[in-house]
């Protein structure tokens, strides 16, 4: 059975290349330390399941350490034009095959792979279907990419090295803050924001306490950088005993419209990294905000027209 | 109520607004609040390396394709893309990101989320394009209206994601909300949870394709603005 652990070992594998041609790198001014990050990284990926959860969380620490004092450098990589000219006169429009390889590859392993079962077997684990199945595309990609371009596998993990280290400390934060949210969640901050909400909160009007709630889920999102954390916090602190108890409001309605003013805070803050950080890395923006600034008109004006439509639907 | 692990949420406030490196904002105030919370620094570290080992989910789709996509780059992916754009006629930026975010919303209400994304599809394909529509439109384009037209991009990816996934019946969150509302005896039928999510999803759509609609005159208006002064 195709399952998760054989994608964190792709992975792992990938970053401990990625390390030790950093380590063979003298163009990069931080060789060293760059190398212990991708190194420590992909062990993560490769027997982190068998290391004590102390001994990852002080890995966790030098990592972010490491990315978070400056230590990950980049190298020097030149573009070849005549090489790249040549490229575009001879491969032309068939570059495209491995870069759409990847989504329909994944498409196609998420609705026909996954039925692939027997007696007690299935071909890919129920439980992480999209993600064995982009593995399984990007192997696909990576060979057909391989065949067009006349190189070497080894060749892709260099490219791959050049997106990462122009990606620097962004690569580790989605997964940073994601933990931050596990640390908050034992540590009781959900408990005591839904505890001043209930206290400092009691609200007569139904359109007050509609707009409490929404902006609630909003600026917890903010915060926590993901709606999933917020919603069960605030919902059961203000949307349930407000809005659906106190005033009658249909719950599905409350829920569903209650979220997506969570999804409006997740446009607004740099604690969902992964959706608004990593891609202004990963286009090489000067403004690690810029990703944010574009979505704040359309989410703001989008919270008030939930405002209104949760006003008018849920009642 | 012990309200002292709120601390950790000042850190990160004040971290993002002093612009401290978010990666050292994160791992402190982590700490923090679990240490106004009274547990134990060792099972500090336990829970961090707990929970960074169940988050590893989260980069392997970001990680995993870029050996793909930095080859393809290298043997002219960007240049085919923004060709192949220039050849359509009457495409603005403005237009191109519209038909995206009909595209990426629906098949994303289908559950097919994974035909979008920053690594595999905005980044080597949709902001050359939109940069290549951008330059054709704009001549001279300064490098701060490109970054904005790479930023409008990636914003347009991520909200057609956001207000199309929430409306498809068998996504995470319509579950989560579903039991979340059992476990408080409220039963509620997941298909109307993603029902009520329809009103939301058309004014998501409607609301950032007027601002579209009015992104190339916008990006003339400000190109004008900079070269006259």
């Amino acid at each position: 059975m195709l399952n998760i652990s054989l994608v964190y070992a792709l992975l792992g594998g990938l970053l401990l290349l990625v390390a030790l041609l950093t380590a063979r790198d003298r163009s990069n001014p931080r060789r060293f330390s760059s190398a212990i990050f991708w190194l420590l990284y992909g062990l993560v990926f490769l027997i982190g399941d068998f290391l004590p959860s102390a001994l990852v969380g002080v890995i966790v620490i030098v990592l972010a350490l490491i990315a978070g004092f400056g230590g990950l450098g980049q190298g020097f990589a030149q573009i070849d034009d005549a090489k790249l000219g040549a490229s575009i006169q001879r491969i032309g429009k068939r570059i495209f095959i491995p870069a759409l390889c990847i989504p329909l590859g994944t498409l196609i392993g998420v609705l026909l792979l996954a039925k692939v079962e027997g007696h007690g077997w299935q071909l890919i684990d129920g439980k992480n279907v999209t993600l064995v199945s982009l593995a399984i595309a990007v192997v696909f990609a990576l060979g057909s990419a391989c065949w067009l371009t006349r190189e070497t596998p080894v060749q892709g993990v260099r490219e791959a090295k050049r997106l990462l280290e122009a990606m620097g400390w962004a690569v580790l934060l989605p997964q940073l803050l994601a933990t931050l949210g596990f640390l908050f969640n034992d540590a009781g901050v959900g408990q005591a924001v839904a505890a001043l909400s209930k206290d400092y909160l009691s609200l007569d009007s139904r359109f007050a306490a509609v707009t409490a709630y929404a902006l609630a889920m909003a600026i917890f999102t903010i915060i926590m950088g993901n709606a999933f954390a917020a919603f069960p916090v605030i919902t059961a602190g203000l949307g349930v005993p407000l809005l659906v108890i106190q005033f009658g409001g249909n719950p599905a309605v409350v829920a569903a419209i209650g979220m997506f003013c969570g999804y409006c805070g997740t446009l607004l803050t740099p604690m969902a990294a992964n959706f608004n950080l990593v891609p202004a890395a990963l286009l090489g923006l000067k403004d690690q905000h810029a990703v944010i600034k574009a979505q704040a008109p359309t989410a703001l004006i989008l919270l008030i027209c939930n405002i209104f439509l949760l006003y008018y639907l849920a009642f | 109520m012990n309200y002292w692990p709120l601390l950790g949420v000042l850190v990160v406030i004040l971290g993002f607004v002093l612009r401290f490196n978010p990666v050292l904002v994160v791992v402190v105030a982590g700490f923090c609040s679990a240490l106004a919370a009274k547990i134990a620094p060792m099972h500090i570290l336990e829970l961090l390396g707990d929970g960074f080992l169940k988050t590893r989910t989260l980069p392997v789709i970001l990680l995993l394709p870029l050996a793909v996509i930095g080859l393809a780059e290298r043997h002219g992916l960007k240049q085919q893309a923004q060709r192949l754009i220039s050849t359509v006629k009457g495409a603005t930026v403005g237009r191109l990101l519209i038909i995206y975010l009909f595209c990426r919303e629906t098949t994303a209400a289908l559950g097919l989320t994974s035909l979008g994304g920053h690594p595999q599809m905005v980044r080597p394909l949709l902001a050359p394009m939109s940069e290549a529509l951008a330059e054709r439109d704009t001549p001279n384009l300064s490098n701060a209206l490109r970054d904005k037209v790479k930023a409008m991009a990636a914003a347009t990816d991520n909200i057609g994601l956001f207000f199309g996934e929430d409306i498809f019946v068998a996504f995470g969150a319509i579950i989560l909300m579903h039991t979340f509302l059992r476990d408080l005896n409220i039963e509620t039928d997941p298909l109307h949870i993603a029902l009520w999510g329809i009103p939301t999803a058309v004014a998501a759509f409607l609301i950032h394709s007027a601002r579209l609609a009015r992104f190339d005159s916008y990006l003339k208006a400000e190109q004008q603005r900079v070269s006259q002064s």
